[in-house]
């Protein structure tokens, strides 16, 4: 792994996650009606952050829910590294609901793709919208971002390194050259 | 920690750290079950194949419906219609099984290491669902599963085993997974039903039960397996269920929240009073809900270690 550049630090996420909240907001004029999904691991906590600038905004608690896609995932027969299964926790009602999903990175959209295939078998939401802190490009699916954080254009031998507080002790956003 | 192993046969042969990734995996598998829609597609294109040789009804179903729920395909076999009732050995059976490009044969058989014999001589899965008084893996894995989930934790936990131990592979696949995780196994039977040489395996052994109970933080009542072997001798039920048979009674004198379980189906007034197993200590129906996460688990991770093999 060669040198690491910082792109994002502490303030600009903490910015650009209350700008997230506010686009989220305008976009479905006011916070009833909506949901926050976040994707296992990283995506949970800025769900969980973007609620809580929800809150701050309209002074309403949005529901959050996290999803585990590991067992939608179409590379499992593939896979070399055996994935972890972990919990799903969506115990509210997602029908007829504008639901926001969130994940750190935007990449090839196969995560997406998964997390779309599992969030319709829990219901029929009015509308899935995605919201993603970092969009680093290279699509391999017809899928784009509602909410973009940071378009970090990327050639596929970098790597992008989401670091939060809630999981990592820092918040920060490095790319780094894969050898 | 990944899970390598392409079958289950035996507690006796996981680590500590693979059966807590079994009931980990358990945990998340829980949540499928109290979906609308109960199926993911993990194992969508897998084909399981349930080979019995013994009648099973309560685990041939829930692995049928645990292989559902990941999307599997499911095939049963029982013996009664199969080309074994016409003299095809079991490696035989396996290999035609494996020949179909199934991927998963779930077996119970009556002759202990049948699972390991069938196990060795295929490239696919086995996954042991009971073989003779040797071990039947999930079941115990299910148990523990629901104790964890009960007192939230295993280690140093004290968990009485009463019933028929000797004729027992519940009890076996128990011993091996509770005393791996750091439990304390009392076995309470009478003296006839206690296998020699099981205190090797770091257990005690009592023949009073009310003694146990006092200390005891779960009991998991045996079914009295009076169908298995007509000719040892058995206690008479009447005398066996005064002596041992958990009433409320006697777990009036045990601690408040003892955890009661059984791997079903009961003997009503032989094992344990109807009070008791409908009661708010009994966990038994729990037992069955969370026998489905665990062998989806199971299923999932097995299929899982062989695909990283190749």
């Amino acid at each position: 792994m060669k040198e690491k550049v910082k792109i994002l630090d502490q303030e600009c996420i903490g910015r650009v996650i209350m700008r997230i909240a506010h686009e989220i907001i305008e976009r479905n004029k006011g916070g009833a009606g909506l949901c926050v999904i976040g994707i296992r691991n990283r995506g949970v906590y800025i769900a969980q952050r973007i609620a809580a600038c929800i809150k701050q905004i309209e002074g309403m608690d949005v529901a959050t829910g996290a999803l585990d896609i590991t067992l939608y995932r179409d590379d499992l027969a593939l896979a070399t590294g055996q994935p972890l299964v972990r919990k799903t926790e969506i115990d509210f009602d997602i029908n007829d609901k504008n639901l926001i999903l969130v994940d750190d990175v935007l990449y090839t959209g196969r995560t997406i793709r998964a997390a779309l295939d599992a969030l319709i078998d829990f219901g029929r939401p009015k509308s899935i919208q995605l919201a993603v802190l970092v969009d680093r490009g290279h699509r391999e699916l017809p899928i784009r971002a509602d909410f973009v954080g940071k378009n970090i254009p990327t050639s596929k031998k970098e790597s992008v390194e989401v670091y939060l507080n809630e999981s990592d002790g820092s918040d920060e956003v490095l790319i780094a050259e894969k050898e | 920690m990944p899970w390598t192993k392409k079958d289950l046969l035996g507690l006796e042969y996981l680590t500590p750290d693979e059966i807590e990734l079994v009931l980990d995996t358990a945990e998340s598998f829980k949540e499928v079950s109290t979906r609308e829609i109960k199926k993911v597609p993990a194992l969508r294109g897998k084909t399981a194949v349930n080979l019995f040789y013994e009648p099973s009804t309560r685990t041939r179903v829930s692995f049928e419906v645990a292989a559902k729920r990941l999307s599997a395909d499911v095939i049963n076999i029982s013996v009664e219609n199969s080309s074994v009732r016409k003299g095809e050995t079991l490696i035989d059976t396996g290999k035609n099984i494996q020949a179909l490009k199934a991927d998963i044969i779930i077996m119970r058989h009556n002759c202990s290491g049948a699972a390991n014999i069938l196990a060795r001589s295929l490239d696919i899965s086995v996954v042991n669902a009971g073989d003779g008084w040797h071990e039947h893996p999930t079941q115990a894995l299910l148990d523990i599963f629901t104790l964890r989930e009960k007192i939230g934790k295993i280690s140093g936990l004290h968990v009485a085993i009463v019933g028929d131990i000797a004729h027992s592979r519940v009890a076996r696949s128990n011993i091996w997974g509770l005393t791996k995780l750091g439990a304390q196994v009392t076995l309470c039977a009478p003296e006839m039903l206690i296998p020699p040489g099981i205190e090797t395996t770091g257990v005690k052994i009592s023949s009073n039960i009310d003694e146990v109970l006092k200390s005891a933080d779960a009991v998991n009542v045996l079914r009295m397996q009076f169908e298995r072997d007509e000719n040892t001798a058995f206690p008479e039920q009447l005398d066996y269920f005064k002596k041992f048979g958990i009433t409320e009674e006697r777990l009036a004198k045990a601690k408040k929240d003892i955890v009661v379980m059984h791997p079903g189906p009961i003997n009503r007034g032989i094992e344990m009073s109807s009070g008791v197993a409908d009661g708010g200590n009994s966990v038994i129906l729990e037992q069955v809900t969370n026998g489905i996460a665990v062998r989806m688990a199971v299923l999932f991770l097995v299929s899982q270690a062989k695909e990283a093999k190749q």
